[in-house]
Protein backbone atom coordinates (compact mmCIF):
# COMPACT_ATOMS: atom_id res chain seq x y z
CA UNK A 1 0.00 0.00 0.00
CA UNK A 2 1.30 3.44 -0.87
CA UNK A 3 0.84 6.66 1.07
CA UNK A 4 1.96 10.16 0.09
CA UNK A 5 1.29 13.01 2.51
CA UNK A 6 2.29 16.66 2.72
CA UNK A 7 1.67 17.95 6.24
CA UNK A 8 2.66 20.50 8.86
CA UNK A 9 2.66 18.03 11.75
CA UNK A 10 5.51 15.75 12.75
CA UNK A 11 5.21 12.03 12.00
CA UNK A 12 5.68 8.85 14.03
CA UNK A 13 8.05 6.57 12.11
CA UNK A 14 7.07 3.45 14.05
CA UNK A 15 3.39 3.98 13.40
CA UNK A 16 4.05 4.61 9.70
CA UNK A 17 6.07 1.39 9.37
CA UNK A 18 3.31 -0.57 11.11
CA UNK A 19 0.93 0.64 8.41
CA UNK A 20 3.43 0.02 5.59
CA UNK A 21 4.40 -3.52 6.52
CA UNK A 22 1.96 -4.64 9.20
CA UNK A 23 -0.51 -7.45 8.67
CA UNK A 24 1.27 -9.01 5.70
CA UNK A 25 3.83 -11.77 5.35
CA UNK A 26 5.36 -10.97 1.96
CA UNK A 27 7.52 -8.09 3.27
CA UNK A 28 11.10 -9.09 3.88
CA UNK A 29 12.71 -5.65 4.02
CA UNK A 30 11.75 -2.11 4.98
CA UNK A 31 14.19 0.73 4.32
CA UNK A 32 13.54 4.15 5.82
CA UNK A 33 15.19 7.48 5.16
CA UNK A 34 14.42 10.36 7.51
CA UNK A 35 15.65 13.86 6.71
CA UNK A 36 16.20 16.29 9.59
CA UNK A 37 16.85 20.04 9.75
CA UNK A 38 20.61 20.36 10.18
CA UNK A 39 21.41 23.25 12.48
CA UNK A 40 24.65 24.39 10.90
CA UNK A 41 26.05 27.95 10.70
CA UNK A 42 23.63 29.53 13.18
CA UNK A 43 20.51 28.33 11.41
CA UNK A 44 17.46 29.42 13.38
CA UNK A 45 14.82 27.67 11.26
CA UNK A 46 13.76 26.57 7.78
CA UNK A 47 10.39 27.38 6.29
CA UNK A 48 9.18 25.02 3.58
CA UNK A 49 6.80 26.15 0.86
CA UNK A 50 5.26 23.84 -1.76
CA UNK A 51 3.01 23.80 -4.81
CA UNK A 52 -0.18 22.08 -3.63
CA UNK A 53 -1.48 19.62 -6.19
CA UNK A 54 1.66 19.43 -8.31
CA UNK A 55 3.70 18.17 -5.35
CA UNK A 56 1.39 15.20 -4.81
CA UNK A 57 1.23 14.47 -8.56
CA UNK A 58 4.98 14.66 -8.98
CA UNK A 59 5.68 12.36 -6.02
CA UNK A 60 2.97 9.90 -7.10
CA UNK A 61 4.52 9.66 -10.58
CA UNK A 62 7.94 8.87 -9.06
CA UNK A 63 6.41 6.25 -6.79
CA UNK A 64 4.80 4.74 -9.89
CA UNK A 65 8.15 4.75 -11.69
CA UNK A 66 9.84 3.09 -8.68
CA UNK A 67 7.19 0.38 -8.79
CA UNK A 68 7.99 -0.26 -12.47
CA UNK A 69 11.69 -0.62 -11.66
CA UNK A 70 11.61 -2.69 -8.47
CA UNK A 71 9.24 -5.24 -6.93
CA UNK A 72 7.89 -3.15 -4.05
CA UNK A 73 5.11 -4.08 -1.65
CA UNK A 74 4.57 -0.50 -0.51
CA UNK A 75 5.93 3.04 -0.25
CA UNK A 76 5.28 5.76 2.34
CA UNK A 77 6.41 9.32 1.68
CA UNK A 78 5.71 12.13 4.12
CA UNK A 79 7.07 15.64 3.57
CA UNK A 80 6.54 18.40 6.10
CA UNK A 81 5.91 22.06 5.24
CA UNK A 82 5.92 25.23 7.33
CA UNK A 83 8.52 26.46 9.81
CA UNK A 84 10.89 23.81 11.19
CA UNK A 85 13.68 24.28 13.71
CA UNK A 86 17.04 22.45 13.80
CA UNK A 87 16.63 18.82 14.75
CA UNK A 88 13.08 18.58 13.42
CA UNK A 89 12.18 15.80 10.99
CA UNK A 90 11.41 17.09 7.48
CA UNK A 91 10.89 14.04 5.31
CA UNK A 92 10.26 10.31 5.52
CA UNK A 93 10.75 7.90 2.64
CA UNK A 94 9.99 4.27 3.53
CA UNK A 95 10.06 1.45 1.00
CA UNK A 96 8.99 -2.14 1.57
CA UNK A 97 9.83 -5.16 -0.55
CA UNK A 98 10.34 -8.89 -0.29
CA UNK A 99 14.09 -8.32 -0.59
CA UNK A 100 16.42 -5.64 0.68
CA UNK A 101 18.11 -4.68 -2.62
CA UNK A 102 14.85 -3.39 -4.08
CA UNK A 103 13.95 -1.53 -0.89
CA UNK A 104 17.36 0.17 -0.64
CA UNK A 105 17.49 1.14 -4.32
CA UNK A 106 13.91 2.43 -4.42
CA UNK A 107 14.42 4.57 -1.30
CA UNK A 108 17.50 6.19 -2.81
CA UNK A 109 15.77 6.70 -6.17
CA UNK A 110 12.76 8.32 -4.50
CA UNK A 111 14.89 10.65 -2.36
CA UNK A 112 16.95 11.74 -5.38
CA UNK A 113 13.75 12.57 -7.29
CA UNK A 114 12.14 14.23 -4.29
CA UNK A 115 15.10 16.60 -3.91
CA UNK A 116 15.28 17.60 -7.58
CA UNK A 117 11.73 17.38 -8.98
CA UNK A 118 9.13 17.73 -6.20
CA UNK A 119 8.12 21.41 -5.96
CA UNK A 120 9.28 22.37 -2.46
CA UNK A 121 11.39 25.39 -1.55
CA UNK A 122 13.32 26.07 1.65
CA UNK A 123 13.84 29.52 3.12
CA UNK A 124 16.49 29.78 5.82
CA UNK A 125 16.43 32.04 8.86
CA UNK A 126 19.77 32.95 10.37
CA UNK A 127 19.53 35.48 13.17
CA UNK A 128 17.13 38.08 11.81
CA UNK A 129 17.73 37.54 8.10
CA UNK A 130 16.04 35.19 5.64
CA UNK A 131 17.29 33.74 2.37
CA UNK A 132 16.13 31.11 -0.12
CA UNK A 133 18.22 27.95 -0.30
CA UNK A 134 19.89 27.45 -3.70
CA UNK A 135 19.60 24.12 -5.50
CA UNK A 136 22.75 22.00 -5.46
CA UNK A 137 24.43 20.59 -8.57
CA UNK A 138 25.30 17.46 -6.57
CA UNK A 139 21.58 16.74 -6.14
CA UNK A 140 21.03 17.08 -9.90
CA UNK A 141 24.04 14.79 -10.53
CA UNK A 142 22.54 12.23 -8.14
CA UNK A 143 19.26 12.06 -10.05
CA UNK A 144 20.97 11.79 -13.44
CA UNK A 145 22.41 8.34 -12.61
CA UNK A 146 18.88 6.88 -12.69
CA UNK A 147 18.35 7.92 -16.31
CA UNK B 1 -5.35 31.40 -17.34
CA UNK B 2 -4.00 31.20 -13.81
CA UNK B 3 -0.39 32.19 -13.13
CA UNK B 4 1.25 30.95 -9.93
CA UNK B 5 4.49 32.16 -8.36
CA UNK B 6 6.52 30.46 -5.66
CA UNK B 7 9.45 31.26 -3.33
CA UNK B 8 11.50 34.33 -4.38
CA UNK B 9 9.58 34.66 -7.65
CA UNK B 10 6.41 35.18 -5.56
CA UNK B 11 8.18 37.74 -3.37
CA UNK B 12 9.53 39.72 -6.33
CA UNK B 13 6.25 39.90 -8.27
CA UNK B 14 4.35 40.58 -5.04
CA UNK B 15 1.57 38.00 -5.43
CA UNK B 16 1.20 34.23 -5.34
CA UNK B 17 -1.54 33.96 -7.96
CA UNK B 18 -3.24 35.99 -10.68
CA UNK B 19 -5.54 35.53 -13.66
CA UNK B 20 -4.51 36.79 -17.09
CA UNK B 21 -5.82 36.78 -20.62
CA UNK B 22 -2.96 35.69 -22.83
CA UNK B 23 -1.97 38.49 -25.23
CA UNK B 24 -1.92 37.68 -28.95
CA UNK B 25 1.43 36.30 -30.03
CA UNK B 26 2.21 34.60 -26.71
CA UNK B 27 2.51 30.92 -27.63
CA UNK B 28 5.36 29.43 -25.60
CA UNK B 29 6.65 29.64 -22.04
CA UNK B 30 9.49 31.81 -23.38
CA UNK B 31 6.97 34.23 -24.92
CA UNK B 32 5.09 34.42 -21.63
CA UNK B 33 8.30 35.15 -19.71
CA UNK B 34 9.11 37.98 -22.14
CA UNK B 35 5.58 39.37 -21.75
CA UNK B 36 5.71 39.28 -17.93
CA UNK B 37 9.18 40.85 -17.90
CA UNK B 38 7.83 43.72 -20.02
CA UNK B 39 5.42 44.66 -17.23
CA UNK B 40 8.40 46.21 -15.40
CA UNK B 41 8.79 46.68 -11.64
CA UNK B 42 8.89 43.46 -9.65
CA UNK B 43 8.11 41.46 -12.78
CA UNK B 44 11.17 42.80 -14.59
CA UNK B 45 13.22 41.83 -11.54
CA UNK B 46 11.71 38.34 -11.18
CA UNK B 47 12.03 37.52 -14.89
CA UNK B 48 15.34 39.33 -15.51
CA UNK B 49 17.33 36.09 -15.76
CA UNK B 50 15.14 33.27 -17.10
CA UNK B 51 18.00 30.76 -16.55
CA UNK B 52 17.24 31.02 -12.82
CA UNK B 53 13.60 30.03 -13.35
CA UNK B 54 11.77 26.74 -13.69
CA UNK B 55 8.28 26.40 -15.14
CA UNK B 56 5.35 24.04 -14.84
CA UNK B 57 2.42 24.01 -17.25
CA UNK B 58 -0.69 22.37 -15.82
CA UNK B 59 1.47 20.96 -13.01
CA UNK B 60 4.08 19.30 -15.24
CA UNK B 61 7.71 20.44 -15.47
CA UNK B 62 8.33 21.86 -18.96
CA UNK B 63 11.05 23.65 -20.92
CA UNK B 64 10.81 27.21 -22.21
CA UNK B 65 9.77 26.11 -25.70
CA UNK B 66 6.65 24.35 -24.38
CA UNK B 67 3.29 25.78 -25.52
CA UNK B 68 1.17 27.75 -23.05
CA UNK B 69 -1.63 28.90 -25.36
CA UNK B 70 -4.04 26.17 -24.26
CA UNK B 71 -2.85 25.86 -20.63
CA UNK B 72 -5.08 26.43 -17.58
CA UNK B 73 -2.27 26.98 -15.08
CA UNK B 74 1.33 28.12 -15.48
CA UNK B 75 3.69 28.27 -12.48
CA UNK B 76 7.07 30.01 -12.18
CA UNK B 77 9.56 29.12 -9.45
CA UNK B 78 13.24 28.68 -8.64
CA UNK B 79 14.91 25.25 -8.87
CA UNK B 80 13.35 23.10 -6.15
CA UNK B 81 15.04 22.51 -2.78
CA UNK B 82 12.92 20.01 -0.86
CA UNK B 83 13.90 16.77 0.84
Amino acid sequence: MNAVRIQREDFDIGAELDVLAGGRNDVGAVVTFTGHVRGDANLTALTLEHYPGMTEREIASHVHEAEQRWPLTGVTIIHRIGRLEPGARIVLVATASSHRQAAFAAAEFLMDYLKTRAPFWKEEERGGSKSWVAAKDTDEDAVQRWR
Amino acid sequence: MTLLYFAWVRQKVGTSEEQIDLPAGVVTVGDLIAHLKSRGGGYADAFADPARLRVAVDQEHVSFDAPVDSADEVAFFPPVTGG
